[in-house]
């Protein structure tokens, strides 16, 4: 009864999946939708790839599996990847969906696919990924996904035992992670900049895990990212797999080493969790067996696509398009943090209020208060535009972060933040858009540019 | 005016620690006593204007109340004497009896007030709030894995009269726990922010002459909004 059920969803799947073409609709997760609602189980029946590799974790994944297609495109390998559609069981069982012939065998040897780390229940009791990078776990959205420590908890309780975990030795929410996988660790050795004091309003491993002293940092990034260790009983977070060091941000280069061999990779982006994600993806190739020249080709290929991170020329002005995903205060604050130390004068439209919240009931505004608001208190940065639906709550974040009130300009409606910028000469400007938003903050990024553009360009 | 805040380094979730944070911007005098979890807390030997205490992990709630247990009549003591506590989300849970997990298992609390909580790790109610609190508007957000349930012969003692919204309990519009000074509140987050006249209460109960809680203009505009939308009978509550 079970296979029928199967191969009927399956069939009307399929269906689905033409009429959607016909109308155009395509990248939508409505075909694997039906299929699991026909047959609850259907990821259990659905033929899968022989090796499957999978990604999750709270930030990065998306970039983090983009890159590894990118990677396994270039050689020529046919993946099975969710790449066009969502990382939850609808969106896997789609991607699967589209790749099996009318039995339900798969057509294609490899498969990739990022994960949402809560739906790892839905998941992962029907598929067994060989290696899984999990990037980091940090704080989320409040609604879906409470706290990091539940995060682990739902992966310990679903990922299989026999997948191989490329976990970040930094990070010790995900490091502590299904402590009965096979795993390998990578990390990123000392830095220029690094701190050993969190600044930051979010830090979720304080304490020792076995005596609960504080822990210290021989090294800390952010948050609870660094290398930490207990000076009362000896706990140390884990040694490296594959250690990076010798970051160049000028050179654009990073080196790793794995089992006393050393090379140098291309980096994609100057922010940290960017090279993080360099690491995470040069792991797990050479878990894989890729040759290091093999994984630095795949290196000079991989770019972070445009949607995430974007920088448009306007005369000799910048326009920077960046996501800060709305309702993750961690996410917010890296891109804070990059912003804050990026030379010369700013100015900054914060439109990454939830859209979709404001129409079904009201955004949960709590993350603003875990959110780094306060690296936005300086001198450089002249101007912030805050808009949307929840633009006097940012106005009082603001404001309760240090930012003197002629700093702050108001525009309740995004496409007018434009017209509140000063776009004086000399100064970039950043567009920070939130998950839901990202075709308003193109918009209202080419505003910008347009604006600049009339003014002959914001630089002489 | 003396500020205890109990175990910042693990009682820390969505932005509570903005509540002690706002009342200091609110004060110039008030002087904050962060107490870590392998510390002896101020309360034990002094006794501050406020002790306050936030949301933790579930983990961490075995860990808070093994610290707190050794001082079940102290802190007795304290309520009685009318010293103000501020207790946020599940944090009240751990004053209570017990707390109960989906597969029946029980974690015993400290037992000071008789309530029990039902937890469901497979379920997260999500919601906003409207309440009332000595004649003011009250505004918050919910989020959380479990619901509590007087027990015993208690009386329910709600801290916030409920308009909308779930109380300490779907079935109660009662919303928290009040024992005389004692405040304890199913709402997460900036709660003192949202909520610049309750701050102010707080700060005058404290002892504080014509409080002003800090940026009052664009506190009460956004405070304004948010009580006009939440009142909005269109406006979804659960999420």
């Amino acid at each position: 009864m079970g296979k029928i059920r199967f191969l009927i969803a399956l069939w009307a799947a399929k269906l689905s999946v033409i009429a959607l073409r016909i109308t155009k609709h395509n990248g939508t997760n409505f075909p694997g939708q039906l299929a699991v609602k026909l047959c609850p189980d259907f990821l259990r029946y659905i033929g899968k790839p022989e090796k499957i590799i999978a990604v999750t974790g709270t930030n990065g994944k998306t970039t983090v599996s983009n890159m590894l297609s990118d990677a396994f495109e270039s050689e020529g390998k046919q993946l099975v990847n969710n790449r066009m559609g969502s990382n939850i069981n609808w969106g896997i069982a789609t991607s699967l969906i589209l790749n099996a012939g009318i039995t339900g065998k798969c057509r294609k040897k490899m498969g990739l696919f990022e994960v949402d780390e809560r739906s790892a229940k839905t998941v992962f009791p029907y598929m067994t990924p060989q290696y899984m990078i999990i990037t980091n776990l940090s704080r989320d959205s409040i609604m879906r996904n409470g706290h990091p420590e539940y995060i682990s908890r739902i992966l310990t309780d679903y990922i299989p035992r026999n997948t191989k975990l490329i976990l970040n030795a930094d990070d010790l929410i995900c490091s502590s992670t299904a402590p009965e996988n096979d795993r390998v660790y990578f990390g990123i050795e000392k830095m220029d900049g690094d701190l050993t004091e969190c600044i930051n309003l979010i830090n979720d491993f304080q304490i020792c895990p076995h005596c609960h002293s504080r822990l210290q940092y021989e090294y800390l990034r952010y948050s609870h990212i660094g290398r930490a260790y207990c000076p009362e009983c000896g706990f140390r977070a884990p040694e490296y797999d594959y250690a990076a060091r010798n970051v160049d941000l000028d050179r654009m280069t990073v080196e790793i080493e794995s089992r006393g061999h050393s090379a140098e990779y291309r980096l994609l982006n100057d922010s940290v969790y960017n090279i993080y994600n360099v690491v995470s993806a040069v792991a797990l190739f050479l878990e894989m067996g890729y040759s290091q020249e093999q994984a630095q080709r795949f290196l000079e290929k991989m770019h972070i696509i445009g949607t995430r991170f974007d920088k448009v020329e306007a005369g000799d002005s910048n326009v920077y398009k960046m996501l800060a995903k709305d309702k993750n205060a961690f996410a917010g604050s890296r891109v804070f943090d990059y912003i804050a130390g990026m030379p010369g004068n700013k100015e900054i439209v914060i439109m990454n209020s939830c859209q979709w919240d404001e129409v079904h009931w009201s955004e949960n505004v709590c993350w603003l208060y875990d959110c780094d608001f306060e690296f936005l208190n300086k001198e450089d940065i002249l101007n912030i535009v805050v808009c949307g639906p929840r633009v006097k709550d940012l106005k009082l974040r603001l404001l309760l972060a240090g930012v003197p009130e002629d700093r702050i300009s108001c525009a309740p409606a995004e496409l007018e933040a434009p017209d509140k910028l000063r776009l004086e000469k000399g100064t970039d400007v950043y567009v920070l858009y939130g998950t839901d938003s990202i075709g308003l903050g193109n918009k209202v990024a080419d505003k910008v540019v347009r604006k600049i553009m009339e003014k002959g360009g914001a630089r002489s | 005016m003396k500020i205890e805040i109990l175990f910042p380094e693990i009682c820390n979730l969505y932005g509570e620690l903005e509540n002690v944070s706002y009342l200091r911007k609110s004060c110039d005098g008030a002087e904050i006593i962060e107490t870590s979890v392998n510390s002896v807390p101020y309360f034990v030997n002094e006794e501050p204007d406020l002790i306050y205490m936030g949301t933790m992990t579930e983990k961490m709630q075995l860990l808070v109340i093994e610290k707190l247990r050794p001082y079940i009549g102290r802190i007795r003591e304290l309520i009685d004497r009318g010293v103000h506590f501020l207790i946020t989300g599940n944090a009240l849970e751990v004053f209570g009896r017990y707390i109960e997990d989906a597969d029946g298992s029980r974690t015993e609390c400290l037992g000071m007030i008789d309530i029990m909580t039902k937890r469901d790790m497979n379920t997260r109610f999500n919601s906003l709030y409207l309440g009332n609190f000595e004649g003011m508007k009250i505004v918050g957000f919910k989020s959380q894995f479990t619901h509590s349930y007087w027990c015993g012969e208690a009386d329910p003692a709600g801290l916030f009269d409920t308009e909308r919204g779930p109380g300490l309990n779907p079935q109660i519009t009662e919303e928290g726990i009040r024992i005389k000074n004692f405040m304890a509140t199913y709402i997460i987050g900036p709660l003192l922010v949202l909520n610049p006249p309750l701050a102010e209460y707080l700060l005058r109960s404290c002892g504080v002459s014509e409080p002003e809680a800090a940026f009052t203009e664009a506190a009460m505009d956004a405070y304004e909004t948010r009580v006009k939308e939440f009142s909005d009978p269109k406006r979804g509550f659960y999420y």
